[in-house]
């Protein structure tokens, strides 16, 4: 199968370096600067993101990983918008999974699974209620809870405090995590990444406890997840407000 | 607040990474440099709760876990998933099975 797949490109670069340019921050590949895939100039907001898309692309060994530079899509993501959306439709797609949150979907059997996501989704969701001062709640059903649409709003407005880079990542975050909820708990820095995607996979995690861990299909997704929620989670903190906060206490 | 444990182990691990990462001496890459900066800038006060310490701290910790996890998955995608399709005897394997011997061989 590998025969039909492109061959990964080499690694065509030998230094990678960082130049302040007037749009932001731009990553130098010897002396070429690194274009998005609609061949837009790449500038980042932020010192911290373009030193951490750098590391990413001098971390490169022989061949050119695509797969493992999160980072780097996700500015490409951010500059190019290939799915041309703006704030409203992001939001609102970020919003919209408030309905099928997966720590709100509950299960009645097996009754150790039960007691498990009770246990472990209940404090993350009564959480959110209080910081957000909203109604949640939780189901069986299969209709899934019912949000009141007081608390959509809550959470448009919120989302909306957003620029437009972070609320890529936000999204980015939550289709991962498949959870608003849990998203939100990463951004507001209430829970870390690996407790966020301990408890989104949670019925995953109770069926390894019970049948055993696979190798190579759970512990390839824990990775993999772990490594992109991460990653969100990072461009958002980077290209909001509070990393420029902390760039001011840098330079006293 | 999330818990993170202690900021010098967070430390330790960025450097741990950084040095898998980079496979030449670490210290003179930005990102060395820059973490370095952050730690310092960010040492305990006589402050009880300090924001951007903890922010920042928080902010380490998921880089860590980025770093971490993408070693470990290229890892597994190397053993497991970027050879394209294994011979039978290699999926048995896999398992613990061991294909049957025939004497007259296949067929």
């Amino acid at each position: 199968m590998a025969l039909f797949l492109p061959p990964e490109r080499k690694r065509f670069y030998q230094n990678v370096s960082i130049s302040q340019g007037e749009g932001g921050f731009e990553i130098n590949l010897d002396h070429r600067k690194l274009k998005t895939p609609q061949a837009k100039l790449f500038t980042v907001p932020s010192e911290a993101l373009a030193i951490a898309v750098a590391t990413e692309w001098d971390s490169q060994k022989d061949t050119i990983k695509f797969y493992t530079m999160h980072l780097t899509t996700l500015c490409n993501t951010a500059l190019d918008n290939p799915t041309q959306r703006n704030k409203t439709q992001l939001i609102r797609a970020a919003v919209k999974f408030l309905e099928t949150d997966t720590i709100c979907y509950r299960v009645e059997e097996p009754p150790a699974l039960a007691e498990l996501q009770k246990n472990e989704w209940d404090p993350i969701v009564a959480w959110a209620e209080k910081r957000y001062n909203v109604a949640i709640g939780s189901s069986t059903s299969i209709l899934g809870p019912n949000i009141p649409a007081s608390t959509k709003e809550t959470f448009i407005s919120h989302l909306a405090s957003y620029n437009m880079w972070a609320l890529q990542g936000i999204e980015y975050v939550i289709t991962q995590l498949k959870s608003l909820i849990l998203s939100m708990g990463l951004i507001d820095r209430h829970i870390t990444v690996e407790k966020a995607v301990l408890l989104s996979r949670l019925e995953e995690e109770y069926q390894i406890q019970r049948w055993g861990n696979v190798e190579w299909a759970h512990d390839y997704d824990l990775c993999e997840l772990r490594a992109r929620a991460a990653a969100g989670t990072l461009f958002v903190h980077l290209c909001s407000e509070s990393s420029t906060v902390k760039h001011k206490l840098l330079q006293d | 607040m999330a818990a993170l444990g202690s900021p010098l182990q967070t430390f330790r691990g960025l450097l741990r990474e950084l040095r898998y990462a980079s496979g030449r001496p670490y210290r003179d890459t930005p990102a060395y440099r820059h973490i370095v900066a952050a730690f310092r800038a960010h040492r305990v006060t006589s402050e009880k709760l300090c924001r951007a310490q903890q922010e920042l701290h928080f902010q380490a910790a998921t880089y860590l876990c980025l770093l971490r996890s993408v070693r470990e998955h290229t890892a597994l995608h190397r053993e497991y998933h970027g050879k394209g399709e294994r011979s039978p005897e290699e999926v048995a394997g896999l398992v613990g099975f061991r294909l049957p011997q025939q004497p007259g061989g296949k067929g």
